[in-house]
């Protein structure tokens, strides 16, 4: 039984659902929330790389490092704003979120 | 090729069922370990790809950096998290609703779907063949050269990143009392000291 890119793409699929469905699921803890953004990453990454790889171009690759670049920037910056609104309002639930409505 | 079958179903069984783990932990701390096994599997399903080094980069960066700062986060705020948990499952019907219909339309897209015969032309930088040139290097030879302004771009990405973090993230304490350098080298004998003749037998007044 050969392996091709079809199954890659199908357990990066799976695994970007279930991003999806984490951030639907768990709408009111934003870690969680990050958590799922973080798998969604890593299954475009997952994408990437099987592309890379089953067409021969190594520049799928370089994709795959600018975005796990990106994403563990992201993961800081969120974790950094998270800490530093919990000092402020002493919660972390999303609907507590809401200082913009006025 | 059945090995590679059989490892394949292995890395790509386990990720899937940590991603499913990260969502569905009761125990945020539990997320953030299933959050890890994930990683951890597709860095074995680049392996198999034939990506090494991206593969070790997986695990340096995330199991060994954001993994890391996403324990310390959960562990040091003191949120109660059994009650951002309430509700969960009433928003199970719209969330699998949506999740179910996201999956069959990408599956149907990769099932339904074919490389077109003229796509090798549009390669711009082939892969070497692995006993001449290692993965590592072949990824150097076009990250230096061809991408070399991406390569830049990253590094100052995670430059404002490291920036921003530390920014967003230190405070001080207003009632500390810090050593202040500049004030110390700053004094003088006229401001410091005070010379009183005291006459004898008097004392000070």
């Amino acid at each position: 039984m050969i392996i091709g890119l079809g199954h890659y793409l199908s357990v990066a699929a799976i695994v970007f659902t279930l991003g999806v469905l984490g951030i639907f699921l768990n709408r009111k803890n934003v870690i969680i929330i990050l958590m799922s953004i973080e798998l969604i990453l890593l299954s475009v990454n997952i994408n990437l790389v099987a592309f890379s790889t089953f067409l021969g171009d190594i520049v799928g690759q370089v994709y795959a490092l600018i975005v796990l670049t990106v994403a563990a920037a992201e993961a800081a910056i969120g974790l950094a704003i998270l800490v530093a609104y919990f000092r402020n309002r002493g919660s972390i639930a999303v609907e507590d979120i809401d200082l913009l409505k006025g | 090729m059945t090995l590679q079958a059989i490892f394949f179903y292995l890395f790509g069984g386990m990720t899937v069922a940590s991603a499913v783990m990260v969502i569905a932990a009761r125990n945020p701390v539990h997320s953030v370990l299933f959050l890890i096994l994930a990683f951890v599997n597709a860095a074995g399903l680049f392996v198999l790809m034939g990506a090494e080094f991206l593969a070790m980069i997986l695990i340096v960066v995330y199991v060994g950096a954001v993994a890391v700062l996403f324990l310390f986060v959960v562990m040091m705020l003191d949120v109660d998290f059994a009650a951002l948990r309430r509700g969960v499952l009433s928003y199970l019907p719209i969330g699998g609703l949506i999740g179910a219909v996201l999956l069959v339309e990408l599956l149907t897209i990769v099932g339904a779907w074919a490389i077109g015969p003229d796509v090798t032309k549009a390669i711009t930088a082939p892969i070497p063949s692995p006993n001449d040139v290692p993965n590592t290097h072949a990824l150097g030879l076009v990250l230096y050269t061809q991408y070399i302004y991406f390569f830049q771009a990253a590094g100052l990405i995670l430059l404002v990143a490291m920036i921003g973090a530390i920014v967003l993230t230190l405070h001080h304490k207003p009632n500390v009392r810090r050593q202040m350098i500049a004030d110390q080298v700053a004094r003088h004998k006229a401001s410091a000291i005070e010379i009183v003749k005291v006459k004898p037998g008097q004392g000070l007044p």
